[in-house]
């Protein structure tokens, strides 16, 4: 019983999330509709880390990088092509599965800490390698978009057209990621992180998983980035930096490793949190954001997520043993 | 309800609200009896944090201001926000502003891309972005971007200078050129080019670049030269420039060598790469430098030092950046004396627009500011100087880039 009405609990509260989801961006000023729409991008780019990082156990100090290819496919698909904005959104994820693919094929066979070297190296090279294709980047000046339109004369403005394309984009690789992640393949992911030399025993290849899982999680990071062009309609190389690739890694460590629902709260965490350090303390907002960081570690060290579920199975636990006691007064 | 009927009462709520947002836009934005907001971003974390100096030094100028009863009797609220050079913190910054704190205007947020990131949208909003901080070319374009002005002087002016020097003094010029590979360097290439027109393939005999990243250019100067180059034009940033004076110098060669100015410093340049090595540079400058003897009496520079010592403490009195913000600061002061009641966006941009013969205090003297409603480039004067051991030693006449 109790099982049940769990899961339909569960529904229930999803519902419940979507709806607040849409009615956000009628309740609020452009401004913080745009940045929940980075939300949003933030957490499709988490999301991507999180199945490398949190349900494959590998480390990537470069997923910036794959961010930066996905927004600079994206603009420049724009800008030299005029391709609709829509249309380059698969193009962007499709480039950053091959590249993560790739790249991922020989760096997979470095373990641990020598992969987050090597991905440390694509973080550094990504923007100098974007400058120097001046022709096609426009070089440090970047290239300047427009925003999109809300088409079918939908009344809806800019930054609330932007919000539910970015909202439904979410959603699919949600449901995508959710359905990759539960089943046998993700069984096969996660045995893979937990004792690689089992995994391979049971016939898992681990090498294949491994270079797929990085180049799925390059292609959702990839769609992120595609995303913030469209949102910020201005890239430029700089902002691709390592800084990114650490921001994201962050978010997905504060979000709470191995979980889905992890990547919305850390997704707030980062792009929040910076904001109101710096309202705290104009002279020192890293140091606010440094103890931010730790008190959420120290904390909720299986993140928000994690800590989230603890108070939940605690909660229902005692609903559960309150509910036993009085059958058995009865 | 039907659900044509919701959505009739939804587009009248809506209806209802654009009406109410047209009335709240008739009163003047960010500005009320005693207080005008004003808004900016600047790099105060991040790799380009050096320049953020500036933003802390304008508002310590403005907290003179209102210390001194404000302009007009109003204090100045200034809002500063970290975006780290950064464009989509830029962007995120700078809608804070305007649509959340409501700014009056954003005024001087620092660099190329941050302000690119925001040039469309500032002019979308028609809200000011006014005297931005950076030397590209394109904020210069009222026609297109009537709701942006630039501030310095644009490096392609620059170019053009040295190439006029060149045409003019050297008769058998050979020049070599080292340029650093990006949008910096090229603008002052193209200046340079533009101003040596035709003779300009003839001329340069040789252009090396290099990556902002590199570990050092001594190979270029070698290459240099070996090509018989007896004009150099130095297009390089501090820690480069100082390679490139002392490498020249200690291979022999002494071309007649001009720096660009954003190398100018005594104390971050010529003192470092040795102020024997450096005697002969030429470079064109446009403000006071702040560690260069020759001001030390002058009394704009006393004041300077004063006001530092009072509103801004904790800034190094010889960093340039810190009178670039003074300078800036006092530039839109003016603006708003001379905006008087009326501190519509639209007036403010009206004012902005037509500033004549103001002189700054720490730029040279001679240096006057104009600007129209076709011309939105405030500085556009600068001064041939000779390094000659000790100081620049300005020679020449004042240059007008505005004046053909």
């Amino acid at each position: 019983m109790a099982r049940v009405g769990g899961a339909a609990l569960k529904t229930a509260g999803l519902a419940l999330v979507l709806a607040v989801a849409c009615a956000l961006p009628f309740a609020m000023s452009g401004f913080r509709v745009f940045q929940f729409t980075q939300v949003l991008i933030y957490a499709i780019a988490i999301l991507g880390l999180n199945m490398l990082t949190g349900f494959n156990g590998q480390i990537s100090l470069g997923h910036g990088a794959f961010y930066g290819i996905g927004a600079y496919t994206t603009a420049i698909m724009i800008d030299k092509w005029n391709i609709g904005y829509g249309w380059t959104i698969p193009v962007a994820a499709a480039v950053c599965l091959v590249v993560g693919f790739l790249f991922g094929r020989p760096a997979l066979r470095l373990e641990g800490l020598y992969l987050a070297l090597a991905t440390f190296a694509l973080a550094l090279a990504v923007p100098q390698i974007l400058k120097y294709f001046e022709h096609w980047t426009g070089g440090s000046q970047g290239i300047v978009l427009s925003k999109p339109k809300p088409p079918w004369g939908l009344p809806l403005n800019e930054d609330q057209w932007l919000y539910f394309v970015t909202l439904g984009v979410l959603i699919v690789l949600f449901i995508l990621a959710s359905n990759l992640l539960s089943g046998r393949t993700g069984r096969a992911i996660k045995a893979i992180r937990d004792n690689h030399i089992a995994a391979e025993a049971m016939g898992v290849n681990s090498a294949l998983y491994k270079s797929v899982v990085f180049g799925v999680s390059a292609a959702y990071t990839g769609v992120a980035g595609a995303l913030s062009g469209i949102a910020i309609a201005f890239v430029a190389p700089d902002t691709f930096d390592v800084f990114l690739s650490f921001t994201l890694l962050t978010g997905v460590v504060i979000g709470g490793l191995a979980t889905i629902s992890g990547a919305i709260f850390g997704a707030l965490f980062v792009q929040f949190v910076p904001n109101w350090a710096q309202d705290i303390s104009k002279a020192a907002p890293w140091a606010i954001f440094g103890i931010f960081l730790i008190v959420f570690m120290y904390v909720m060290p299986h993140g928000i997520a994690g800590f989230l579920r603890l108070l939940w199975i605690r909660m229902t636990r005692s609903a559960v043993m309150r509910g036993k006691a009085e059958g058995e007064v009865q | 309800m039907s659900l044509t009927k919701r959505f009739l009462a939804l587009l009248l709520v809506l209806g209802v609200l654009s009406l109410a947002g047209v009335a709240a836009a008739q009163t003047v934005v960010g500005v009320t009896a005693t207080e005008i907001k004003i808004g900016n971003t600047n790099p105060y974390s991040g790799p380009a944090s050096a320049y953020g100096t500036i933003g802390k030094a304008i508002g310590a100028y403005f907290k003179k201001v209102n210390d001194e009863g404000g302009i007009n009797g109003r204090k100045i609220n200034y809002i500063t926000y970290d975006d780290q050079y950064s464009p989509p913190k830029t962007v995120e910054m700078v809608r804070k502003l305007v649509e959340q704190d409501q700014v009056a205007f954003i005024f001087q947020p620092l660099g190329t891309p941050p302000n690119s990131s925001i040039h469309k949208y500032m002019n979308e909003k028609k809200t000011p972005q006014l005297f931005v901080a950076t030397g590209a070319t394109k904020w210069n374009d009222p026609k297109n971007f009537p709701w942006t002005m630039g501030f310095q002087p644009n490096y392609q002016t620059e170019g053009k200078i040295y190439a006029a020097y060149v045409l003019k003094n050297v008769p058998d010029a050979k020049v070599g050129i080292l340029y650093q590979n990006d949008d910096y360097g090229k603008d002052y290439l193209k200046g340079f080019e533009d101003g040596l027109g035709d003779a300009a393939k003839k001329l340069i005999v040789m252009k090396q670049s290099y990556e902002v990243t590199d570990p050092t250019i001594d190979s270029q100067i070698v290459n240099l030269k070996n090509s018989g180059a007896n004009v150099f034009f130095n297009i390089t940033i501090p820690k480069f420039a100082v390679q490139a004076i002392k490498k020249s110098n200690d291979i022999g060669w002494k071309p007649l060598h001009f720096l660009n100015n954003v190398s100018s410093s005594l104390g971050t340049v010529l003192k470092p790469a040795g102020l024997e090595a450096s005697r002969g540079l030429i470079t064109a400058l446009y403000m006071k430098e702040v560690t260069d003897p020759q001001w030390k009496n002058d009394k704009a520079y006393l004041d300077w030092v004063v006001w530092m010592k009072k509103y801004y403490p904790e800034g190094a009195l010889d960093d340039q950046f810190n009178a670039y913000g003074y300078n800036v600061a006092i530039l839109l002061a003016h603006t708003l004396k001379q905006s008087g009641n009326d501190l519509s966006r639209e007036n403010i941009m009206r004012q902005a627009a037509s500033i004549k013969n103001l002189e700054l205090p720490l730029l040279l003297p001679g240096i006057k500011i104009n600007t129209s409603p076709t011309d939105f480039a405030p500085i556009e004067q600068e001064q041939l100087a000779k390094f000659d051991g000790e100081r620049w030693a300005l020679f020449g006449e004042m240059i007008d880039a505005s004046k053909k």
